[in-house]
């Protein structure tokens, strides 16, 4: 069969599948809407969140980040793992006791002021939009690679079926759906993992045969990958190259940004009672582990089998002829994917053969002279395509290709719609219900909240199509500035009674206005190119890239609302009171049955 | 048994827990994961060393195991005090 006809039919069947769940648990009320009837199991739950906050970004661009830098980036491993620490200790629980729909409920009720519900409400649009824009991209890059269409035609064809999708069923629906996806995501992930570990380690489990052996050498892997990457003039793989501090602060930003994503928070508002929002956040990071531990096998993996198509003859021998690549096979990959313009090679030489090395290295000048090479000609490998194309890259049967579209599809899809239930809750819930249109009824709620997924979706869709950096990239963006805003002010309003409204204000103010300042010099106003004033290779500040700088952001957040709150008055004692009873699981049944 | 969580203890059991689990994450990850690494660097894991597998594959595990822990230790606080969910 055609692989076009497996793809479509993986992609096409997992779609029914996942509208077919939409349709029969779609939500009838705002309860439904907004938290799926506070029913869900811990263990449903966990998978549901795993699936929602794993992304295009972790399914489809991590792993090709690991690949291309080795150790430097083990950072998004441990960022986007670690986070789920601290909202297992410090949110999760005490939220799910305080017992409503959104964050920025939340924090408007423990800081007794609407304004700073709103300051909320725009830091929870600000993340989530960024956030999708990563999303966006995602879907643009797989469908368009998929359905052979372009990247601009495949991102328009994922925004219909997101909204679609996303407008069906509200949290119920978002969270049944959600585990059917992560099903696929999981099993698409896995599997092409295996094969791979299998040919080249001879461990059925990637996690382990990263740390095995190299079955053609006899060395370790590892080893291996080392010596052929260096001989290439490249970094080695398991070094450190990259700068301390960047690395510590990025790690730092992406584990508190996690723990202060609102579509991820959310999330433990649908469990049943307070120790299941413990569990939970444990079970949701088994599932996510499952696709982590095999992350950092599939990039070093790749990279292995990569370097090897492109000096079939060994580092020293001749590479790969243009020939090759045109007429076998085991290439066949690589025309697919130059169509989609992510994949790009040229004989800058003319001497019929694709020179992969690091042009940049002066160790490798001498050989390139030597060999009339003029450069490096395999020139361009998106990040982003490497997880897609491992299947065709280690040769393996069409319905592993098929199933890994419907996998990135899935990973892409499952998080888009989390964060639109996050931003037109947010839109409908905190900002018309809680303070334009007080007296909505809940049919109106509902149509709100719908019609501002459509304009979420629009915004998203113009900003996919013209977006920042790679997917994983915009999407550290967002984590910044969830770090630098969220986070900071739901931890001080459950583990502190003396912060009041205006610190929290000013501090969620302070830290999203310098952290998006922070970034848009770097990145461009309004992430316009050629509107910024200095790169991530020469930061503003010490070695500080945009992308790590939530962890400041978040201190900067902490530090103003403390200062603040102590030079004046002292909450209310209600308020000191809701934050007593928030701290003990006893009684949260009651504050579910409000609603 | 108090209603409020300060005065009984409850809360500084918890502050006390969530401390030392804050602690192992911070040196499973940005320790041995990042700043320590050269100090486990003799200690060779497949190929590298366990620097390398705590940032890959060991802090994952650990996470885990935090959570898990401190959900099964909340959960017997709770009951401790008299504060769980009925």
């Amino acid at each position: 069969m055609d692989q076009f006809v497996i793809n479509l039919l993986f992609v096409g069947a997992s779609f029914a599948l996942y509208i077919g769940i939409a349709i029969w648990a779609r939500a009838g009320s705002t309860s439904e809407f907004y938290a799926a009837g506070r029913g869900v199991h811990p263990v449903t739950n966990g998978m549901a969140t795993a699936a929602d906050w794993m992304s295009a970004a972790s399914f489809i661009s991590m792993a090709g980040l690991i690949a291309f830098t080795g150790y430097d980036n083990s950072t998004f491993l441990m960022g986007w793992t670690g986070g789920y620490v601290l909202l297992a200790l410090l949110l999760a629980p005490y939220l799910r006791k305080f017992g409503k729909f959104t964050v920025p409920e939340f924090i408007g009720d423990r800081f007794y002021s609407p304004t700073a519900r709103m300051v909320a409400v725009i830091c929870l649009i600000v993340a989530s939009v960024t956030y999708v824009i990563g999303q966006m991209t995602g879907v643009g890059v797989a469908f368009g690679r998929f359905l052979e269409v372009d990247n601009t035609t495949g991102l328009l064809i994922g925004a219909c079926v997101v909204f679609a999708y996303a407008v069906f069923g509200g949290m119920k629906g978002v969270t049944y759906t959600q585990v059917a996806q992560y099903v696929v995501l999981i099993t698409a992930y896995t599997i092409p993992a295996i094969f791979i570990s299998l040919q080249l380690t001879g461990n059925p489990i990637p996690a382990l045969g990263l740390f095995g052996e190299h079955t053609a050498s006899g060395a370790p892997l590892l080893s291996k990958l080392d010596q052929i990457v260096t001989e290439l003039g490249f970094n080695e793989y398991t070094a450190h190259h990259a700068d301390t501090l960047n690395m510590v602060l990025f790690t730092l930003s992406l584990m508190i940004g996690t723990a202060g994503l609102p579509h991820v928070i959310m999330r433990f508002f649908t469990v049943p009672r307070v120790a299941d929002a413990r569990w939970s956040a444990g079970w949701a990071l088994v599932f996510i582990a499952l696709l982590y531990l095999t992350a950092p096998a599939v990039g070093a993996m790749a990279r292995l089998n990569i370097s090897e198509m492109m000096r079939p003859n060994g580092t020293a021998g001749e590479a790969v002829s243009v020939e090759q690549i045109e007429n076998e096979e085991r290439y066949a990959w690589m025309a697919t994917w130059q169509k989609t313009g992510l994949l790009g090679w040229e004989d800058k030489n003319g001497d019929g053969k694709i020179q992969y090395y690091n042009d940049a290295n002066p160790a490798l000048a001498e050989r390139a002279a030597a060999s009339g090479w003029t450069g490096n000609e395999l020139t361009n490998f998106n990040r982003d395509i490497l997880v897609l194309a491992n299947p065709e890259i280690a040769n393996l049967p069409g319905w592993v290709i098929g199933l890994v579209a419907a996998g990135g599809l899935a990973a892409a899809l499952s998080t888009a719609a989390g964060l639109l239930l996050a931003i037109s809750s947010a839109v409908s819930h905190d900002l018309l219900k809680g303070q334009l249109t007080p007296n909505m009824s809940e049919k109106n709620e509902l149509l709100s909240a719908r019609i501002a997924m459509a304009v979420a979706i629009a915004v998203a869709t113009y900003l996919g199509l013209n977006p920042p950096g790679f997917a994983a990239q915009t999407v550290a963006l967002a984590f910044g500035l969830a770090a630098a805003s969220i986070f900071p002010a739901l931890m001080m309003g459950i583990f502190s009674k003396r912060i009041n409204n205006v610190g929290a204000v000013t501090g969620m103010l302070v830290g999203l206005t310098v952290t998006l300042v922070y970034i848009f010099l770097h990145k461009g106003w309004f992430f316009i190119p050629g509107t910024n004033t200095f790169t991530d290779a020469d930061p503003l500040l010490l070695s500080i890239k945009s992308t790590s700088f939530g962890a400041i952001g978040a201190m900067l957040n902490f530090a103003t609302a403390i200062a603040v709150s102590r030079v004046t008055a002292a909450p209310p004692q209600e308020i000191q009171d809701l934050v007593e009873s928030v701290r003990v699981p006893r009684g949260a049944g009651a504050a579910a049955a409000d609603h | 048994m108090s209603d409020k969580p300060e005065e009984s203890g409850y809360w500084a059991a918890n502050i006390r827990i969530v401390t030392w689990c804050l602690v192992i994450w911070a040196i499973v990850s940005f320790g041995f994961g990042i700043l320590l690494r050269p100090l486990l660097a003799s200690i060779p894991v497949g190929g590298s060393d366990l620097g390398f597998w705590f940032a890959q594959q060991g802090s994952i595990l650990v996470f885990l195991g935090l959570i898990f822990f401190y959900a099964w230790r909340m959960n017997k606080l709770d009951k401790e005090f008299g504060v769980d969910e009925q």
